[in-house]
């Protein structure tokens, strides 16, 4: 569906051209996470393997709720448990649906060498188109949350869409359709914090006094957000980074190597020219030859 | 290979060859790791049937070119090891660089120069493997963290800069100083190429009666150098 | 439900004991997540587990599984010590006023009347004290020491805040702080809803369990309000149904009961049910069972059924002794007393008790026949599946015959939920293979029944023979027609005291006010009478017009009785007919009619200053804190252990649990001590499944596929079982093997000063299906039921585990 949907492309990896962008009046979209509502039920998991057409393996227990035990090619969302006790021993369960955050600054797109196999949409959903994919793995690297997969049969990325597909239709996302108690909302970005706003003085209200909104500035905001109740410490929901930022290494990688390593190697084998063009070839003279003879025949001379 | 008469051998055969399985991996290796590392350059995974061969086959030749350059290393080790001479070398570079060989320090079977390229490789290779093996994501994923891997591919790329400029370094020289690709297709040179360039190695073959490309030190080293013709 | 789905959202104080809404219920949880985001409701759970519903609530407390009514008894102990109850409500709508006959008494854990020999209680002195028109005497000043208030004031007295945390390990400041909450609705305007489920059923006292939070509910003002009313959140999205219909083996249409071995005459039969007012004017709906009856027998036996042959009363069978349940009949199984079990819709080798008793009960069948869509356990119970299933074919000689059904997504008809809606549901995709509906196998085996009878005679054919089957389709009816035939119709013209036709001949009918005793109706089931009328079908409305935005859309599929929403709604209103609520009135008399946005509890036309009690299914109309006869083990409820239990009933160690419980010897044998198995262990599912069905679901598989148990840290560390470990779980029926979840969200109970470990036990898994192979929870159950339903006590017995390593496939 390439065609008309890149007119709505904002980004576009491994493209050193801006990429069509005449639908610059796009709504930015979001999805709020209510972590304080979700009850863990899976539903939205199911409706993503559902809408997907995605079936993972039948896995074995673990040790814990969180089935299948990791995001894999096949499972695009997945709700991670994690039982946590405050300082006074007051235990919490705390239920996140893990996934992309479609990242406004996404590390994946940043990292990927194959031009078109990540998009940004207007809308701000970021999207693996799989025919461009050339299975490095380089979005892994990129990504700060570790979301995307790497298919081993098919040598494709994979992740959540955020359903592009049906957000390109007017639809929400099946995960969000699914979801019973309505902790997972859809709507545009602004509209998702305003509504996050009012549920962070509920739960504050309910004596979450660390309650906010989780919409880290250091990948720009996200284009998926969590209301929760200890936003002061978001690793305790099963390891959501503190400070997501897209990794310095990878930054230096995909930022100044690039310019600096192709000026280098042009500099080389401009320098090479140049110096052909000045000095010339070193070629051998007649008189080498001479002196060499002479060496070599010394030798036979002598006895 | 038969040599015209009264030349002689830089490279044996096995030598010859070893190099320029080496040399075809890296120009392979070049091209298709460029087409990942930039955009502008992704074009050059086409070279490969795309950008799915391009990732498939490019770690697959670094192996290869790994076992060769170990190859090379088994076979030029001893005659790159650094001398005093190398630094007085160095010293009169600016001569080499105009080819100017009056006041230059005669040079062994190698220079500084030469040297330097192939410690260089000896280094990069190495790491361009190793970085390579942690980002080979459908095998070697599960093993490193992906913050190692995140290091590993900065100083994958960071080599490979360094190993093409240095192999660009190596080319220019190849085609500068005239009779060194001779000497590296058909194994031989003049000995008026060796006086000129290797002066020090001439003697040493005079001094023992060696065609090339290492003086005769004994029955062995005799018998070698007859089977490397 | 009282109350609806909906209605849930008015709630004040959401209390979850005796379920685990989130996860058994996913759907319906969201109007508790609405109540406490649009009405600052407060979510109270009380589980023995840290639930996922725990994981949203406000306030936890952990409780040892049995001990509900210790803990509830302590709630209403409280509530009348602090005086937080809702007096005019009270006053007026419950029998707290009512005086109890002189003779009725409890001491040392019974109440009067109890027989040793037999298990079993004569209830007569459980009554009130009549006067001379045979009315209940009373005295609302609540000053005779034999007022239910007073009795139930003494009853509760030894159930003080020290003994509910010795009972039921909870702590004291968690325990207080919950009693607090639920007082604080005992204000007219708040509500608090009770959301319950197996969690409360399951027990050998479940009935009783959910007596004691009705008595709370009563005494708080909860009932027939919005936002209030004891919730009941069925298991099977048709369950409802099923008991509305009445598949229990006592039981007839519209809870109707079928006639015992004492009631050989109609006129005897119909004297016991009579409906007697015990307060001057009730009215009940009890008052037309006569009508409701007439009108089933019409429907079964149509012409047949006359006047003259007491309309074919004498074909109905008549009940011998008490019930016969699953606990019995398989007991009558095993023992060689059944020999052929057509299993239509259930899976007893997951679902019943003691699961290696109902694999020894089955293969002495001579056959068995089961109608399922599935390839259910109880249908291959003869076969060998390894540990999971150790049988052996060669010695078992049932007979098996797999029919396979439809499912209901492959079928038009209906389903009646939690909330009393009939709602209707069209058929999706055909079924794959040979499968056949229900009603085409039902009848072409009544088909060919009735044409051995008809060839052959027998002992008794004529309820066969004489049974009503004019439907289009003989061969399989259509499910309109069978609705319509529940709903009922006039088999001659109705005419009303003018004379004038109010219903024509073969016309259905409006409402069950609309049934007659003389032959002239029809109805298979009367309180679903007016689902199908005239107007169409009702069950398929899809109206979600709510007037109030108060969770009431009476135009959205149909509510039984009458589309009544909510039940004793006429309790939402003062005495003078004012809602309590202002703010979410239902109906309010205006003068001269209830109106609101519900269908009242009675006649819009009766008025308040009548004083006709709200609970018209009671010949009081009140709420009863004192259950006169209807229980089986006691007009109050009282905290009995359980059947297998780690702890002395401090109350009275001489009556330790229920003592008018119905247990087989066999099943008593078959008890464990706490000395072999020391640990408390309760059975429950996890949101991923439904029962066993959804195992043979891929993505079900995939969200939880294979069996574990949960365990708390502690014990854990003690018996060294490592997190996802194997380990092997054992009561005195039968062991499990399977992995261990070593979990925070279970904490070793404080009970009577000593530590005890609860062990949760997930019941999904089987041999057959996608998911992984599991021995099935069941096989540790003990068999023994409740006193009054004998729903099996799958809630609390006892255990031992050990580390082991996997088994042997």
């Amino acid at each position: 569906m390439a065609d008309l949907q890149s007119q709505d492309y904002i980004r576009r990896s491994a493209s050193t051209m801006t990429p069509p962008s005449i639908r610059n009046h796009e709504q930015e979209v979001a999805k709020l996470i209510d972590v304080s509502r979700c009850i863990g039920c899976k539903a939205c998991q199911s409706a993503c393997m559902e809408w997907n057409n995605l079936r993972p393996e039948i896995g074995h227990f673990e040790g814990s709720y969180d089935n299948p035990h990791d995001l894999d090619p096949s499972t695009w969302t997945l709700m991670r448990f994690t039982e946590w006790e405050d300082e006074e021993g007051n235990l919490e369960w705390l239920i996140r649906k893990d996934g992309c955050m479609h990242c406004e600054d996404p590390g994946c797109l940043k990292a990927c060498p194959a031009p078109g196999a990540i998009v940004q949409y207007a809308n701000g959903i970021v999207d693996f188109i799989s025919e461009n994919c050339i299975g490095c793995g380089y979005c892994v690297k990129g990504c700060p949350f570790n979301i995307p997969r790497i298919n081993p049969v098919d040598h494709k990325s994979y992740k959540c869409t955020l359903c592009s597909d049906r957000v390109g239709v007017g639809l929400e996302p099946a995960c969000v359709k699914a979801c019973p108690t309505g902790a997972i909302m859809f709507g545009s970005k602004s509209d998702m914090t305003v509504w996050a706003g009012e549920r962070i003085e509920e739960l504050k209200s309910r004596g979450f006094s660390n309650a906010g909104l989780y919409d880290p500035p250091g990948v720009s905001g996200t284009h998926v957000m969590y209301v929760l109740h200890h936003a002061d410490r978001p690793s305790i929901y099963a390891g959501l980074p503190d400070r997501p930022q897209i990794s310095g290494f990878v930054g230096a990688w995909k930022g100044i190597l690039k310019p600096v390593a192709l000026a280098g190697i042009a500099f080389t084998a401009v320098a090479g020219f140049f110096h052909w063009v000045v000095a010339g070839p070193n070629e051998v003279q007649p008189e080498d030859e001479a002196e060499a003879r002479h060496l070599l025949h010394k030798g036979d001379d002598a006895p | 290979m038969t040599h015209p008469k009264g030349t002689l051998t830089r490279n044996t055969t096995a030598a010859r060859i070893n190099h320029w399985i080496t040399g075809g991996c890296f120009v392979l290796l070049v091209l298709s790791g460029l087409s990942m590392f930039h955009p502008m350059l992704f074009f050059l995974s086409e070279l490969f049937g795309g950008g799915q061969w391009a990732r498939a086959i490019h770690p697959w030749i670094g192996t290869v070119l790994l076992v060769s350059y170990a190859g090379l290393i088994v076979q030029f080790w001893r005659d790159n090891l650094w001398s005093r001479d190398d630094i007085a070398w160095m010293r009169a570079i600016h001569r080499v660089l105009v080819n100017e060989e009056e006041g230059v320090p005669e040079v062994p079977r190698f220079n500084a120069g030469q040297k330097f390229v192939f410690w260089s490789m000896a280094l990069l290779v190495p790491v361009l493997f190793l970085t390579g093996l942690a980002i080979w994501e459908i095998y070697f994923f599960p093993y490193t963290s992906i913050e190692t891997q995140r290091i590993a591919v900065l100083i994958h790329s960071l080599a490979a800069i360094a190993a093409i400029i240095v192999w660009i370094v190596h080319v220019y020289a190849a085609l500068w100083v005239k009779g060194s690709i001779r000497a590296m297709t058909q194994g031989y040179v003049t000995p008026g190429w060796a006086w000129r360039h290797h002066r020090k190695w001439l003697r040493s073959l005079a001094a023992s009666g060696s065609p090339g490309p290492r003086p005769r030190s004994g029955d062995n080293a005799a018998a070698r150098s007859r089977k490397g013709r | 439900m009282t109350n609806t789905w909906q209605d849930i959202k008015n709630a004040n104080v959401v209390l979850v004991m005796g379920g685990n809404a989130a996860e058994a219920h996913p759907c319906g949880f969201k109007w508790v997540i609405e109540a406490k985001i649009e009405n600052g409701a407060k979510l109270v759970v009380v589980d023995p587990r840290f639930t996922r519903t725990a994981s949203v609530a406000d306030v936890y407390a952990p409780i040892r599984p049995g001990t509900d009514i210790a803990f509830l008894s302590g709630v209403i102990r409280y509530l009348l010590e602090k005086d937080r109850i809702q007096h005019e409500y009270v006053r007026a709508f419950t029998n707290a006023g009512l005086i109890v006959k002189e003779g009725f008494g409890f001491e040392d854990g019974l109440f009067t009347g109890y027989k040793e020999d037999t298990h079993s209680y004569d209830r007569s002195s459980w009554d009130y004290e009549l006067d001379e028109n045979g009315f209940a005497k009373a005295d609302n000043t609540w000053q005779h020491p034999r007022c239910v208030m007073n009795l139930m004031r003494k009853h509760v007295d030894r159930y003080t805040p020290e003994m509910v945390s010795r009972i039921c390990g909870t702590p004291q400041d968690k325990y207080l702080q919950i009693c607090e909450l639920i007082a604080s609705t005992s204000a007219p305007e708040k509500a608090l809803t009770s959301l319950f489920a197996l969690g409360w059923t399951q027990h050998s006292v479940g009935a009783q369990n959910i007596r004691t939070m009705a008595m709370v509910q009563l005494l708080l003002g909860n009932i027939g309000v919005a936002g209030g009313g004891m919730n009941a959140l069925r298991g099977h999205s048709n369950i409802q149904g099923l008991t509305d219909i009445g598949l229990l083996s006592n039981a007839m249409p519209g809870y109707m009961t079928l006639a015992t071995d004492n009631e050989p005459s109609f006129e005897t039969y119909m004297k016991t049910r009579l409906f007697k007012p015990l307060l001057p004017g009730q009215t009940s709906y009890w008052q037309n069972y006569r009508k409701f009856f007439v009108s089933f027998q019409k429907a079964l036996y149509g012409g047949a059924a006359r006047a003259d042959n007491d309309w074919a009363y004498d074909w109905l069978p008549k009940v011998d002794k008490g019930l016969y349940d699953i606990i019995r009949a398989f007991d009558m199984m095993a023992n060689g007393e059944i020999n052929g079990y057509i299993c239509q819709g259930f899976n007893p080798m997951q679902a019943f008790p003691d699961r290696g008793k109902i694999r020894k009960a089955l293969g002495k069948l001579k056959f068995l026949v089961v109608m399922d869509p599935l390839d259910t356990e109880t249908s291959r119970f003869w076969e060998d599946f390894g540990p999971q299933n150790p049988s052996d074919p060669a010695s078992i000689q049932t007979e098996v015959f797999q029919l396979p059904t439809t499912c209901f997504a492959e079928e038009n008809g209906t389903l009646v939920n939690s909330a009393r809606w009939l709602q209707w549901h069209w058929k999706a995709a055909d079924a794959p293979g040979e499968a056949q509906t229900d009603i085409w196998i039902m009848s072409g085996i009544y088909h060919r029944m009735r044409e051995m009878y008809r060839k052959d005679g027998g002992a008794f054919p004529d309820p066969i023979l004489n049974l009503s089957w004019n439907y289009t389709k003989p061969a399989e009816p259509d499910p309109e027609e069978l609705a319509k035939e529940m709903n009922g119709r006039a088999l001659t013209d109705l005419k009303d005291a003018t004379g004038a036709v109010t219903v024509h001949a073969g016309r259905l009918l409006d409402g069950f006010a609309q049934l007659r005793d003389d032959g002239t109706t029809a109805s298979g089931c009367w309180i679903f009478t007016g689902s199908f009328t005239e107007m169409g079908n009702q069950m398929a409305r899809r109206d979600a017009t709510d007037p109030r935005e108060q969770g009431i859309a009476p135009n959205w599929a149909w509510s039984w009785p009458a589309n009544r929403r909510i039940l004793y709604n006429r309790a939402s209103a003062d005495v003078a007919g004012k809602a309590w609520n202002p703010q979410k009135p239902i109906i309010e008399w205006n003068g001269s009619l209830w109106t609101g946005i519900d269908v009242p509890d009675y006649a819009p036309t009766i008025k308040p200053s009548d004083s006709i009690g709200p609970f018209i299914m009671n010949a009081e109309g009140m709420g009863r804190l004192f259950a006169r006869d209807q229980m089986a083990e006691g007009p109050f409820p009282e905290h009995y252990e359980p059947f297998e239990s780690p702890s002395e009933n401090v109350l009275h160690p001489k009556v330790k649990s229920n003592p008018a419980a119905r247990v087989f010897a066999s099943d008593r044998a078959a008890f464990g001590n706490a000395t072999d198995f020391p640990y408390v262990a309760t059975t429950y599912r996890l949101t991923e499944h439904f029962h066993y069905w959804t195992k043979h679901a891929l993505i079900n598989a995939v969200l939880q596929p294979e069996e574990f148990i949960e365990i708390g840290e502690v014990l854990a560390k003690e018996k060294g079982i490592e997190q996802g470990g194997w380990v092997r779980l054992s009561s005195k029926r039968g062991v499990i093997v399977c992995k261990a979840y070593v979990t925070k969200r279970i904490k070793p109970l404080l009970v009577d000063g000593k530590p005890t470990h609860v062990i949760g036990v997930p019941i999904h898994w089987g041999f057959t299906g996608q998911a992984r192979k599991g021995y099935g929870a069941n096989t540790l159950t003990p068999s023994v039921g409740d006193a009054n339903t004998q729903t099996p006590e799958f809630k609390a017995f006892l255990v031992n585990i050990e580390k082991t390593s996997a088994p042997v496939a």
